[in-house]
C-alpha cells in the first residue's frame, strides 16, 4: 500500500488550512492526516469519484441557466474535508450572532422609523435607490419582529488568517442540503476518516428549522409548506431535500390559492389552510398581483395575505436590501449603532463607486481590484482585476461612470486554501465557508457549513456555476 | 394530498408500468422471432401496432426492421411512450412528488433512468445485448414495485399509485389481446400448427400470463385466452382484475362504497360490471376488436374522470 505522500506539496504563499507555512501540519488537522495516511493513496483514487455516484444516484443535480441543454450537473464533492477546531468556530459563531442580530434591526428599522436615516449613519438614497427595498412594506412588522430567519453569510479566511464576512444572504441563501448529505455521503464512503475525530453532528438542521418555522406562527400546530418554483430551479434538490426531511408539505404556486386574504393549498380534498411559507422563490415572483406580473411561479394575492398577518412568509420579503452589495459596505456601522458593539467578524474593504472620492480611486486602480455589480451574485457581473485583460477593465469603468450606483470593489484578497484531490495529485485550492444561522426564538448556528472550493487551478470563484465543488466542513468538538 | 402531486404520482406509475410493459412485449417477440420465418415486417409490425404508434413511427422511419421498432420502442426520444421517455417522465414526476416517496424508491427510479441514459448513449446493439436490455428494465421496474410496497404508506398517495398502474396495465393488456387475437385467426392455414400453438403462448408470455394461464387451463385455446386475459378475477394483470383493483383504490380515495360520489367512480363501476356480467361467447360473437376497442376508449374516459374528479383546480377553489 502506497502512502499519501504530501512531501511535495506546495502551500505557494496561500494561507492553507491544512499546513502552516513551513509546510507543518496544522492541530486542527493533526488526526485526520493519520487517518488519512492509513487509506493510502490508492483507496484514496479508487474512491474518488464514489461521491460523484453518490450524489447522481441521490438525485443531488442541478442545471445551469446559462447551458438549457439540460444537462445536469452536480457540485463535486472532494473528499478531504475543511476542519475547524471547536475555538475557531466559537469565534465564528459569536461573530454571526451579533451580525445578524444587528441586520435584523437595521431592517425593522429602515421599514419603520428610519432612525438609522434621520441619525446620518447611511444615506437615505443607498436604501431607496435599491431595487431590493419594497416600499409596500413601510410601517410593516412581521411576528417577533424577525425577518432574516435564515442566513447563509459568506465568509472567507484572507493571507492573514483571519475570518472577513463577504455575503450575507438573507433572501434565499442555498446550499444546506449539500451541507447535510456531504457528511451523510462522507460517512459512508470514508467511515474510518471520522473514527476518533469528534466530528460535531449537523444532522438536527432540518428539526431546528421546522421549530424555527413553526415558532413563527400562533397556532399551536401550523402547516407548513416549502414554497419551490419547480422542479426546473437549479435548487430544486435542496427544496424537495428540505421539505421531506422536515415532513413539511412541498408546493409551487400553482398550488395554493387565497381567498379573503387567507392562504389555502388545493388538495384532493379541498382546500387546506397554509400558515408559515419558506419560501424558496424570490421576491419579484411570489405575488404577480404585486410584483413581477407575469410570474407564473407565484400566488395571486398571497402579498397582501401576508400584510394581513394572515401567513408568515420565510424568509420575510424585502431582506434582499441588505444583499446590496452597496449597503454591505455599512454593515460595521449598522452594527455599532444598533448594539453599540465593536463588528467582530470583520467585512472586506469595501469602494462604493457611487461615493466620489471611492469611485475616483476604483478607477485608478482597477487592475488591483475586484469589482462587483451591487445586484448580482452566482460569480457573476463582477471583475476581478488582476485577472483581467485592459479591454475588460475599460468596459468596466464604463459601466462604473455610467451607473455607478450599480458598483462597487474591494481589494483582492487571496482566498485561503485546502488540500483537494486533483487527478492523482494533492494541491491547494480556493475556498469559502458558507455556515448556516436560522433565527427563531433565539440565533442558532448549526455547527457545520457548506465549504466551497475553486477546483480550476489559481480560480478563486467558487460558485457552482462557475466550476466549483464543494468539501464537508468538519468542526471539531475540542 | 395537494391535487397536482396526486396527479404526478398517479402518473408517474402509469409510466413505470408502461415502460415495464412495452419491455416484456420486445423482449417475448425477440424470443418468438427466432422461432419463425426470418420476415421482419410480419414480425415486429404488430408490436407498433399493439403500442399504437404507427403513425409517429412512418413519419420517421422508411420501413419496418427489428432494429428500427426496438429502437423506436426503446430509445426514440420523439416517440414520448418509448421506454426513454416513459423512464424519463417517471423520473421527473418523482423528482417533483419526492417528498411523497421513499429514499429507496426515489434512488431505484433514479437508477433506471441512469440505465435508459446508457442504452440511448450506446451506439451499437448486438442481439443479446437488447435482450439484457429488456431484462434489466424490467427488473428494475419490478424493483420499484416492490420498494412501493415495502417502504411505502397505504395513504392517498399508495392509492394513487396503484389507481394508475391498473389502470395502464388493463389497456395494455386489452391492446396486446387486440392485435394478436386478430393476426392469428386471421392466418386459418396454421390454426393448431406448432407455429400457431408458439404464437398463442408468446401472447400470453407478453403479459406474463403463460404459467397462470396453463395452471388453469392447460389447454391453448382462443376463447380460454381471451377469456383469461379479459374476465378473470383472480389474474392480476388481467382487464376485469384490474378493474376490481382500480375500484377498491376509488372506493378509499372518494370515501364511499355504496354507487358512486364522483363520476370517476361511476363509469368505472359501470365498466367493471359490465365485464362481472358478460361471458367470453358474447365477447367474441359481438367482435372481439369492436369489444376491446370500446374498453379502451371506456378506460381513457375513466382517467380524464379521474383527473376531473381530483386533480383539476377548479373543482376546490371555494373553501
Amino acid at each position: 500500500m502506497s502512502k499519501l505522500d504530501f512531501s511535495s506539496y506546495d502551500t505557494q504563499g496561500f494561507y492553507d488550512e491544512m499546513f502552516d507555512e513551513n509546510n507543518v501540519v496544522r492541530p486542527n488537522y493533526k488526526l485526520f492526516l493519520n487517518r488519512l495516511e492509513q487509506i493510502g493513496q490508492g483507496k484514496l483514487n479508487r474512491l474518488r469519484h464514489s461521491t460523484d455516484r453518490a450524489q447522481l444516484s441521490l438525485g443531488m443535480t442541478f442545471n445551469v441557466y446559462s447551458d438549457n441543454q439540460g444537462i445536469e450537473r452536480i457540485l463535486p464533492l472532494d473528499i478531504i474535508p475543511r476542519i475547524i477546531e471547536n475555538s475557531e468556530w466559537s469565534f465564528i459563531e459569536m461573530g454571526l450572532q451579533q451580525r445578524i442580530k444587528a441586520l435584523n434591526l437595521f431592517i425593522q428599522d429602515i421599514y419603520n422609523d428610519q432612525k438609522i436615516i434621520k441619525d446620518n449613519i447611511i444615506p437615505k438614497e443607498m436604501i431607496f435607490s435599491s431595487d431590493a427595498f419594497l416600499s409596500q412594506l413601510q410601517g410593516f412588522t412581521p411576528p417577533k419582529s424577525i425577518w432574516c430567519h435564515i442566513t447563509g453569510s459568506d465568509l472567507i479566511k484572507g493571507a492573514d488568517g483571519k475570518y472577513y464576512v463577504l455575503e450575507d444572504n438573507l433572501r434565499c441563501p442555498s446550499g444546506v442540503s449539500y451541507m447535510l448529505e456531504n457528511r451523510e455521503i462522507l460517512k459512508r464512503t470514508f467511515p474510518e476518516l471520522f473514527e476518533q475525530l469528534d466530528v460535531k453532528p449537523v444532522y438536527d438542521y432540518t428539526h431546528v428549522l421546522r421549530d424555527t418555522l413553526e415558532s413563527l406562527s400562533e397556532k399551536e400546530k401550523p402547516t407548513v409548506v416549502v414554497l419551490t418554483p419547480g422542479i426546473y430551479n437549479s435548487a430544486y434538490f435542496e427544496h424537495s431535500y428540505l421539505a421531506q426531511q422536515m415532513g413539511a408539505e412541498l408546493v409551487e404556486g400553482q398550488d395554493l390559492t387565497v381567498q379573503d386574504d387567507m392562504v389555502y393549498m388545493i388538495t384532493t380534498h379541498g382546500l387546506q389552510r397554509v400558515d408559515v411559507i419558506y419560501r424558496r422563490v424570490d421576491d419579484d415572483f411570489i405575488d404577480p398581483l404585486v410584483f413581477n406580473k407575469d410570474s407564473l411561479l407565484g400566488t395571486p394575492g398571497l402579498f397582501n395575505a401576508y400584510l394581513k398577518g394572515n401567513v408568515v412568509l420565510v424568509n420575510a420579503p424585502g431582506t434582499g436590501v441588505i444583499d446590496d452589495k452597496a449597503v454591505y459596505a455599512y454593515i460595521p456601522r449598522v452594527i455599532k449603532y444598533y448594539l453599540g458593539e465593536d463588528m467582530i467578524l470583520p467585512n472586506v474593504k469595501t469602494y462604493i463607486c457611487d461615493e466620489k472620492d471611492d469611485c475616483k480611486y476604483v478607477i485608478e486602480n482597477i487592475h488591483k481590484l475586484v469589482v462587483k455589480q451591487t445586484d448580482a451574485s452566482g460569480g457573476y457581473g463582477m471583475l476581478i482585476g488582476p485577472k483581467s485583460t485592459k479591454k475588460e477593465q475599460q468596459e468596466f469603468i464604463a459601466k462604473i461612470k455610467d451607473k455607478p450606483r450599480k458598483y462597487i470593489a474591494q481589494p483582492m484578497i487571496n482566498l485561503s486554501r485546502v488540500p483537494t484531490m486533483t487527478g492523482d495529485t494533492i494541491e491547494g485550492r480556493h475556498v469559502d465557508l458558507r455556515p448556516y444561522a436560522l433565527y427563531g426564538n433565539s440565533i442558532n448556528i448549526i455547527p457545520g457549513a457548506l465549504t466551497r472550493v475553486a477546483l480550476k487551478k489559481g480560480s478563486i470563484v467558487v460558485n457552482s456555476s462557475q466550476g466549483g465543488g464543494s468539501k464537508d466542513t468538519w468542526v471539531l468538538n475540542s | 394530498m395537494l391535487g397536482r402531486v396526486a396527479n404526478t404520482i398517479f402518473w408517474m406509475n402509469r409510466y413505470l408500468e408502461r415502460a415495464e410493459n412495452y419491455a416484456r412485449f420486445m423482449d417475448v417477440n425477440y424470443n418468438l422471432s427466432l422461432d419463425l420465418s426470418p420476415n421482419e415486417t410480419e414480425q415486429w409490425l404488430p408490436l407498433i401496432m399493439v403500442t399504437g404508434d404507427w403513425e409517429l413511427y412512418q413519419s420517421l422511419n422508411d420501413k419496418v426492421e427489428k432494429s428500427k421498432v426496438i429502437y423506436f420502442l426503446a430509445f426514440e426520444k420523439e416517440n414520448p411512450n418509448s421506454i426513454y421517455s416513459c423512464i424519463r417522465n417517471a423520473r421527473e414526476n418523482a423528482r417533483a412528488v419526492r417528498t411523497e416517496i421513499t429514499k429507496e424508491v426515489w434512488e431505484q427510479i433514479n437508477e433506471l433512468y441512469f440505465l435508459v441514459k446508457k442504452g440511448l448513449e450506446k451506439k451499437r446493439y448486438t442481439d443479446t445485448k437488447y435482450r439484457d436490455f429488456f431484462t434489466e428494465i424490467k427488473k428494475g421496474c419490478q424493483l420499484v414495485y416492490g420498494m412501493y410496497v415495502s417502504t411505502i404508506s397505504r395513504n392517498e398517495g399508495w392509492h394513487f399509485a396503484k389507481l394508475g398502474q391498473v389502470i395502464e396495465r388493463a389497456d395494455k393488456t386489452s391492446r396486446m389481446l387486440d392485435t394478436k387475437y386478430h393476426l392469428l385467426l386471421d392466418t386459418p392455414k396454421l390454426i393448431g400448427s406448432s407455429i400457431d400453438l408458439i404464437q398463442w403462448a408468446a401472447l400470453l408470455k407478453s403479459v406474463s400470463a403463460y404459467d397462470m394461464y396453463r395452471k388453469k387451463y392447460g389447454k391453448l385455446t382462443p376463447a380460454c385466452i381471451a377469456e383469461f386475459l379479459i374476465l378473470d378475477t383472480e389474474f392480476p394483470r388481467s382487464i376485469l382484475a384490474c378493474l376490481i383493483r382500480a375500484e377498491q383504490c376509488l372506493v378509499i380515495l372518494s370515501g364511499s362504497s355504496v354507487g358512486f360520489s364522483n363520476v370517476a367512480q361511476k363509469k368505472l363501476g359501470a365498466l367493471k360490471s359490465q365485464l362481472e356480467y358478460v361471458a367470453i361467447e358474447e365477447i367474441i360473437d359481438s367482435g372481439m376488436h369492436e369489444y376491446l376497442d370500446d374498453i379502451q376508449k371506456k378506460l381513457n374516459d375513466i382517467s380524464s374522470a379521474i383527473y376531473n374528479s381530483f386533480f383539476r383546480i377548479e373543482n376546490h377553489i371555494h373553501p
